[in-house]
């Protein structure tokens, strides 16, 4: 890693624009702001407080997203460094519209836009892979290959907490889906 | 820190450390089956079900530290507390069993813990409030794919229904511990920092019955219920589960990978 002052980091419009154009390490097609996982950057009695939040309790990128964070602030030269909160709670509708057309364009389907308030039902049924007669709570995502609606899940969970696996039952491709959660 | 906090210290920690042990001894036992799944797909399923509930353990044990106030990190609560220490639930360290068993322990679990959870989110205790609104939304993912396997497996065929009967029936008698409470949780519910109790239990017996009669289960009628678990006692399983989890760590006190 470069510990030396990073000769294009001269002012704070550059650093933010470092700290958010860090990527994320599972999805790295996205920012760790285009995720909504970076909260804030602030000055707080002359050191930079970077706010970060979690999409999952147990995300183990976490650890990395804020050495990844502090790594700019080292390389930036200034004295400060990363907070964890957990409220309010991260939504994917904390994405950015950039974002979420960067994961459409790298073959990942973006979560649904959702409500933001408010109970969310439960989903209880079937398999919906196997049983056909699907009773859940996400509306079904487009395919990202060729745009077919006409897709089903293989599995509720995938490679990383926040995706789900899906097929396209029109262009047979497998595809990942950015879980919505609201 | 918020004022409850201090003032309700003593009960605060047992809470926490009843959440977080709950939820760590849980993560062990989905961890220990990854592999031994019918499908790849559900081996990725039960890892990442241990992946939440390792991070909500390790935002409650965190919490937990802080509260307690002695210098305890998330890995000593974790690690170094013994069998009789330990404060989960009976159920949670049930062993993994057939996928019945794995299916229908979950589905007990996320069936308290989805209500629970958001009950929490409207805890007097800040802390505690912005913990369970992340867990909040992940019991309820959870809950999606226990209930829909407990559905496919119990409405099947005669032998996943013969399967699924005998788990639900197996562990029937380890649901009452999640709701055992002492002075605890009802100091904490008369300052609005935990909910009733009560009220959980209700949304729990709701979502069983619902599930279990979609899923073709009888709702086993048997009274008998082993309580024990919030203070302490503990059935045969868990002391064969801790030396396994926590050998490392005490071997290396400290240790870091």
């Amino acid at each position: 890693m470069n510990t030396a002052t990073d000769p294009e980091i001269t002012d704070r419009a550059a650093l933010l624009a470092a700290l958010a154009a860090v990527p994320d390490p599972e999805i790295p097609v996205l920012t760790l702001a285009d995720l909504g996982v970076l909260r804030s950057v602030e000055e707080i009695d002359g050191r930079v407080v970077v706010t970060i939040t979690p999409t999952y309790s147990g995300c183990p990128a976490m650890a990395h997203m804020a050495a990844e964070l502090t790594a700019v602030l080292e390389r930036a030269g200034v004295e400060g460094e990363v907070r964890t909160v957990l409220s309010p709670a991260w939504t994917t509708d904390w994405m950015s519209a950039e974002g979420r057309a960067k994961l459409e364009a790298f073959g990942i389907a973006p979560p649904p836009a959702g409500p933001t308030e408010g109970p969310v039902p439960v989903g209880l049924g079937r398999r919906p892979a196997a049983q056909g007669d699907s009773h859940r709570e996400e509306a079904q995502p487009t395919c990202p290959q060729c745009r077919s609606a006409n897709t089903e899940v293989v599995s509720e969970f995938g490679s990383t907490a926040c995706k789900a696996l899906y097929r396209c039952l029109d262009c047979l491709e497998p595809f990942d889906h950015f879980k919505g959660l609201h | 820190m918020a004022a409850d906090t201090t003032t309700h210290a003593p009960a605060l920690l047992t809470f926490l450390l009843r959440l977080a042990d709950d939820n760590l001894v849980l993560a062990q036992r989905l961890g220990a089956a990854i592999s031994w799944m019918p499908d790849v797909e559900d081996d990725v399923a039960v890892a990442n079900l241990c992946l939440d509930h390792l991070g909500q353990a390790r935002n409650f044990y965190t919490y937990a530290g802080r509260v307690e106030g002695a210098g305890r990190t998330e890995d000593d609560l974790a690690m170094l507390r013994g069998e009789r220490e330990m404060l989960n639930a009976v159920l949670v360290e049930q062993p993994n069993g057939d996928f019945a068993h794995t299916v229908v322990r979950q589905l007990f679990a996320d069936a308290y813990q989805v209500p629970l959870y958001e009950a929490l989110t409207a805890s007097a205790d800040p802390e505690l409030a912005a913990i369970a609104a992340k867990a909040a939304k992940e019991a309820r993912y959870h809950l999606r794919w226990s209930s829909t396997w407990a559905i496919r497996l119990g409405d099947g065929t005669d032998e996943s229904h013969r399967r699924m009967q005998a788990a639900v029936d197996g562990l029937w008698s380890f649901t009452a511990d999640l709701f055992a409470t002492d002075g605890a949780e009802a100091e904490l519910a008369a300052a609005g920092v935990a909910p009733d109790m009560d009220l959980i239990r209700a949304r729990f017996d709701a979502t069983v019955a619902e599930v279990l009669a979609e899923a073709t289960l009888a709702v086993p009628t048997d009274t008998y219920q082993r309580i024990g678990g919030r203070t302490g006692y503990h059935t045969e399983h868990l002391g064969h589960l801790l030396p396994e989890m926590q050998s490392l760590y005490r071997a290396h006190p400290g240790a870091e990978w």
